[in-house]
């Protein structure tokens, strides 16, 4: 007879009663250790079938407690106990006990498959053009069980910005982990950022760079029947990129003692506004820090 | 039935004796109100005072009598007719005074004649954004025996029938789910900052504010809280902007932000701990409302306010605007901040006043200000 519980730890399952007596009943078997003789699978991989190896004679129960599961076995002592790969999942420190007239126990650890999937996070998801730094990313490495390879592994990490290579890194994993940090590009558009994982284990993500703040504002005006219509040239970065649709641009209009002020949104890469105003106006723009030029409209000018 | 008769007749006789002593004996002769007035249309006093024909509109606006209240004006333009006459007064397009009661009011006399007269009239109008006090002069003129007010208000002429061409441009929002890979489909929340915090005592308590600016390059819904802290670092008192802010704002947008602590002396706070909150929200770039012809000037009770007119440049009804200032020092720094409903629609392409009150006290500091402009609109934009 056998029979086993599967606690699974990454869903966050509670462990069930059953399993806790068990685990209760393997840690005092383990106290009352004998001298049944146990040989633990020599370098168990997670996901791959191993056997321990037992002695002497008669019939035992053997007790296996891993990172997140539990089993029991009825075995024949002399023979080796065949772990299943399913009971072997999860890598990390696995507590096997054989309890017959006495109880014996030896630890083991169970390593991570090869990798077979990657975890990337990449910050931020809008990254402004030109600064330094401003694109950093972080790679996992994890066997197809979702346990981390702790063995360093070649990670790639590469760049591209309308089909063109921007960037590409070599890294290896520590401890699981692989990063990098880099420069934005210099124009706005969908940032491409991949990983290569031992060459066929890929993620991608996307990073929209946008146009940093407003680098100039030229500013137009001609009256009309209705008032002062008054607009901006195309505002465009340092860089030339025009700024993104919905950028504010606060035009200000002073005439004596009165000011008229329009935030208007950029669209199509112009700030436009009307200004109701009768006698002779200054008017201006500012957007983020940039300010713009003044244009005099009215009283003869 | 015989004996019933008797008793119905003096029910009826009874009642109709209390009706004419209270409508007789209860009017007050000064400051009108809400107690003053006749309880039954057709037994107001004859308006034979400035005061009693004023206090007589005014009652018939508060009951809704729009026959009789229009009856009782004396027009100076035939282009008034009721319909525009009950708009002016009670709103419409969902402006929000349509949403609104005239709750009470007081009358004063500014000047009088034997012919004419000046009356000033404070409104108490309940509304859904909270009570709001206005203020309004009255022209009256002696007709015959009875007094009557004059109604000078032509109706706003139309705006004439035309097309607005709108690029419309709008951020909406597409979310991932919780299928999605970890990290595959995260977009960062908008990034925001306050530039500017401070933070004043008043009558009322302790208030601080400032301004908030999006620096992002997509619009965020933007809430500020803020907590104070007395010196053992315990919480004094935690508000939040609630409707002092421009929740929504575009790329590169400032709004000025203030949280009142009601009945809290700032004498007791060591700390402020300030909280800026931005998310992702789907939002329009449109109405555009420009603020025209602001001007710091002294208002009817000689009161120093921001005056100035909101022109909707778009093509859409924005029901009620919400105006919303910061007033600087001559260093740059926020010493006040200041928000007003106005109570009617601003229609496309029109243009609406408004007037914001600025303390006495900080009046003579004031060498700047900022304006921005709320929306809130029945049809989504």
């Amino acid at each position: 007879m056998s029979w086993s519980i599967n606690i699974v730890c990454s869903h966050r399952r509670p462990i069930r009663w059953g399993t806790k007596i068990l685990l209760v009943f393997a840690f005092v078997a383990l106290g009352l250790a004998q001298d049944a003789n146990l040989h633990a699978p020599e370098a168990p991989v997670a996901g791959s079938p191993a056997a321990i190896g037992t002695e002497g004679s008669g019939s035992a129960t053997l007790y296996l407690v891993g990172p997140s599961s539990a089993v029991k076995h009825d075995i024949e002592l002399g023979k080796s106990v065949s772990l299943s790969a399913q009971e072997l999942q999860s890598a990390g420190r696995y507590v096997a006990t054989i309890c017959s007239s006495k109880c014996n126990s030896v630890t083991f650890f169970v390593a991570p498959a090869k990798p077979a999937n990657v975890t990337f996070l990449v910050h931020p998801s809008r990254a402004p053009v030109a600064p330094n730094d401003a694109v950093s990313g972080v790679a996992l490495a994890f066997d197809e069980f979702h346990n981390l390879v702790l063995t360093p592994i070649a990670v790639q990490f590469q760049l591209t910005a309308k089909g063109s290579a921007l960037m590409s890194r070599n890294a290896e994993t520590r401890d699981g982990i692989a990063w990098f940090r880099t420069s934005s590009g210099r124009s706005a558009g969908p940032l491409q950022v991949t990983a290569f994982l031992s060459g066929d284990v890929i993620a991608r993500r996307i990073v929209q760079q946008v146009a940093s703040d407003p680098c100039s504002l030229r500013i137009k005006g001609q009256k009309t029947a209705k008032g002062i219509v008054v607009e901006t040239e195309p505002v465009r970065d340092c860089s030339g990129n025009p700024v993104p649709d919905g950028t504010v641009v606060t035009f200000t209009a002073k005439s004596g003692n009165q000011t008229s002020s329009v935030d208007a949104p950029v669209k199509q890469d112009v700030a436009r506004a009307t200004i109701l105003a009768k006698g002779p106006v200054v008017i201006s723009a500012a957007s983020g820090v940039a300010m713009g030029n003044e244009v005099r409209i009215g009283g003869g000018n | 039935m015989k004996r019933a008769l008797p008793i119905i007749a003096i029910i009826v006789v009874g009642t109709v004796v209390l009706m004419i002593l209270g409508l007789t004996t209860g009017r007050s002769s000064g400051t009108v109100g809400i107690a003053a007035g006749s309880a039954l249309p057709g037994f107001s006093q004859n308006a034979s005072t400035p005061e009693q024909a004023l206090n007589n509109f005014l009652l018939d606006m508060r009951r809704r009598n729009w026959g009789r209240a229009f009856a009782s004006i004396e027009r100076t333009s035939d282009t008034l007719n009721e319909q525009t006459f009950v708009q002016e007064w009670s709103g419409s397009n969902g402006g929000l005074r349509s949403f609104s009661n005239l709750e009470g009011f007081e009358t004063r006399p500014l000047h009088a004649t034997d012919s004419d007269a000046q009356m000033r009239v404070h409104l108490h109008w309940t509304t859904p954004v909270g009570p709001v006090q206005d203020v309004r002069d009255f022209h009256m003129v002696r007709r015959g025996d009875s007094w009557k007010v004059v109604w000078d208000e032509n109706p706003k002429p139309n705006v004439p029938a035309q097309i607005v061409p709108v690029n419309y441009l709008r951020w909406d929002l597409v979310t991932g789910n919780s299928n999605d890979e970890w990290g595959s489909r995260n977009v960062d929340a908008p990034h925001v900052r306050i530039v500017s915090m401070n933070a004043i005592d008043s009558a009322e308590g302790a208030i601080v504010m400032g301004e908030v600016v999006n620096e992002d390059t997509i619009p965020a819904f933007v809430n500020v809280n803020a907590i104070l802290l007395d010196g053992s670092g315990g919480t004094i008192d935690e508000e939040s902007s609630f409707d002092k802010i421009l929740h929504v704002l575009l790329p590169k947008q400032v709004t000025p932000y203030r949280i009142d602590f009601p009945r809290v002396s700032l004498s007791k706070v060591k700390n402020v701990r300030m909280d800026v909150k931005a998310t992702l929200v789907p939002a329009s770039s449109d109405p555009v409302i420009g603020v025209m012809n602001q001007k710091i000037d002294t208002d009817a009770q000689g009161h120093p306010s921001l005056h100035g007119e909101l022109f909707n440049q778009s093509g859409e009804t924005v029901n009620i605007p919400h105006v919303i200032a910061s007033f600087y020092d001559n260093n740059g720094k926020v010493v006040w901040v200041s928000d007003g409903y106005v109570e009617k629609a601003l229609l496309p392409q029109s243009t609406e006043a408004f007037a914001l009150e600025i303390p006495q006290s900080l009046a003579g500091k004031v060498q700047n200000f900022h304006v921005v402009v709320n929306q809130y609109s029945l049809q989504p934009s």
